[in-house]
């Protein structure tokens, strides 16, 4: 990907997080395409009345085309792609796993990270963790200018540094100020039941409340 | 345009904690009296199974209100259908709907707690399939002719040989299909040829108008009948006479459930600023005075051209008193200032 080009950027999962994600990318002027389970055919009406420009395609034809990748789909979900599927991908994830509601998933119980998991399972792809911590709707309400006075923060993790740079600019074109918080091990510091989960904080806020905390 | 309240059963603040759930049952039937006396269309009760929502079994509270009420339109909303057999869900409601007098409804939805999973020895890893399964029964039982037997058989409860499943009331069940935003359930509920309830309860009203109008065009392509199409929001709310007083009342109980319920679901409790910002406008909060409530009711019909809305009001220990005046106010003075403002074509 060259800098002049506009990214294209591949979202799996067009639920409630997956679209608010690509409505602030097409604003963002990114080219977005989704796919979901079903096909491109079951994203023909949602798309064309949630999100003109964006295009639905194959998950196989996505995950080949895409610059960067967002999964926004039920974390279970992770067991229908193969790890082939993203190879040599930076790929963000945006799922979490909170056993009260996903039921319990084996290789997720435990103090790493569930993004940690799947950067084994996807092992030759570059995992980012965002966008997990924010309401999806307030992807869209919350956005502000990269000038604006108390924009809000999003946290961010993973072991690859270009990755994470290309991640942060996508983070800041959507409206929001990323703090990397360091290698994708530190991604415990924003799942669920954590001070920084579902919380509007400024990026100082986060760096504040994470600053204390050993990595 | 239909006015109304929805609950899941307050329990009350005692001395030691929490009080009683049989007081909330109480409370809650009373509640429901009071919204048919002071002209309210709608009471929906919310199948919720926790020591602070303990209205585990809507079909049988509507029954009781079915009995002793006139006018109003009672429903569960939700019922946690996923978690429950449809065959027995089917015979509550009509049973409670003939007694009624046909205004009982079954609002249908995946419910946003999970606990009635283990609680009925359900796993929550089927929780889409479960919902798919169940809601198709659902349907089809109630479009059986009269005396019509059902044969059918699924994969999470034991196939039916040419069965009737009784009573049938005189005219089909109105089912409609609840949600919280996700794109593809606004389709399914056209698909299924059912009116929609959105339940807005955080961020702004207007994002859930993209899915209204989606809802809107997938009805005409599945060519639903353009009197099913029906849109109605859920929303959180609470009316006193003074806007302060009801803001202030309500971030007190709201506030409480919300820090509650971040505990279980691993959010962080919401600010006051947040409430704040929320609860006027275009925020999903509607806590007010009821002119305030009333301007916000009629400006949202202007944009998502709802025909109901209805409020959950007693979250969070609100003192049943100020919980039946809410409800009063909604009756007495927000109800007549909206109908004014928004000539019902029905
Ligand atoms: N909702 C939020 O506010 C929020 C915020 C941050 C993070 N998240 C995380 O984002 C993820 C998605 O949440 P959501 O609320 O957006 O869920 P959702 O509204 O239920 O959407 C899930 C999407 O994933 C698709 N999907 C399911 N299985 C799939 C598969 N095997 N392959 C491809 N696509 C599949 C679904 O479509 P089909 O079933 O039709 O394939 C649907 O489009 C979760 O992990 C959640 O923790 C959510």
């Amino acid at each position: 990907m060259t800098s002049q080009m506009t990214p294209l950027l591949g979202i799996i999962g067009a639920g409630r997080l997956g679209t608010a994600v690509a409505r602030q990318a097409l604003r963002a002027g990114y080219s977005v395409q989704l796919a979901n389970s079903r096909g491109p055919a079951s994203l023909a009406l949602p798309l064309s009345v949630l999100l003109p420009g964006a295009k639905a395609a194959e998950l196989t034809e996505l995950a080949r085309t895409s610059d960067l990748i967002v999964l926004a789909l039920p974390l279970h979900a992770y067991r229908s792609m193969s790890p082939e599927l993203l190879a040599g991908k930076v790929v963000i994830d945006a799922m979490n796993y909170w056993s009260p509601t996903e039921g319990r998933i084996e290789e997720f119980v435990g103090s790493h990270s569930s993004s940690e998991y799947l950067q084994t399972y996807f092992s030759k792809s570059r995992l980012v963790k965002t966008l997990n911590h924010i309401a999806y709707h307030e992807l869209e309400e919350d956005a502000l200018p990269a000038d604006a006075v108390n924009r809000r923060g999003l946290a961010l993790a993973g072991d690859d540094l270009s990755a994470k740079q290309l991640v942060s600019q996508l983070i800041n074109e959507l409206g929001f100020e990323a703090v990397d918080l360091g290698p994708l091990a530190r991604g415990v510091l924003f799942e669920p039941d954590t001070p920084l989960f579902n919380t509007r904080l400024s990026a100082a806020q986060i760096r504040t409340l994470t600053a204390t905390t050993p990595s | 345009m239909e006015l109304g309240v929805y609950s899941f059963g307050d329990v009350q603040r005692s001395q030691t904690g929490l009080g009683p759930t049989s007081q909330a049952i109480t409370n809650l039937l009373e509640a429901i009296q009071l919204a048919d006396k002071v002209g309210l269309d709608f009471f929906g009760v919310g199948e919720h199974h926790t020591a602070y929502f303990p209205a585990s079994s809507p079909a049988t509270i509507l029954a009781a209100a079915a009995a002793t009420t006139t006018h109003i339109t009672l429903s569960s909303a939700v019922s946690v259908l996923s978690t429950d057999d449809p065959v027995r869900v089917y015979q509550q409601f009509a049973t409670a709907n003939i007694i009624s007098g046909g205004r009982v409804e079954i609002v249908a939805g995946r419910g946003s707690s999970t606990e009635s999973f283990p609680l009925f020895g359900y796993d929550l890893r089927d929780y889409d399939a479960l919902y798919a399964e169940k809601l198709a029964l659902l349907l089809q039982i109630n479009d059986l002719g009269p005396n019509e037997p059902l044969t059918w058989e699924g994969q999470f409860r034991a196939p039916l040989q040419n069965i009737a499943i009784v009573p049938q009331p005189d005219s089909p069940l109105t089912i409609w299909l609840a949600t919280g935003g996700n794109p593809e359930s606004s389709i399914r509920a056209a698909a299924l040829g059912l009116p929609i309830a959105y339940a807005i309860i955080g961020g702004h009203m207007s994002r859930f108008a993209p899915l209204v109008d989606l809802y809107r065009r997938a009805a005409e392509q599945y060519e639903m009948k353009p009197s099913d199409v029906k849109i109605a929001i859920a929303s959180p709310g609470y009316i006193a006479e003074d806007a302060k007083d009801a803001k202030d009342t309500f971030w007190k109980h709201w506030g409480w459930t919300m820090a509650t319920l971040g505990k279980v679901r691993g959010f962080a409790a919401p600010s006051r600023a947040h409430y704040d910002a929320e609860s006027q406008q275009d925020g999903a909060l509607f806590a007010g005075s009821p002119d305030e409530i009333a301007d916000r009711i009629i400006a949202l019909h202007a944009s998502i051209g709802h025909s109901r809305h209805f409020f959950q009001m007693d979250v969070g220990q609100l003192p049943h008193d100020k919980f039946l005046r809410s409800i009063e106010l909604l009756g007495t003075e927000v109800a007549p200032r909206v109908r004014a403002a928004i000539k019902d074509k029905k």
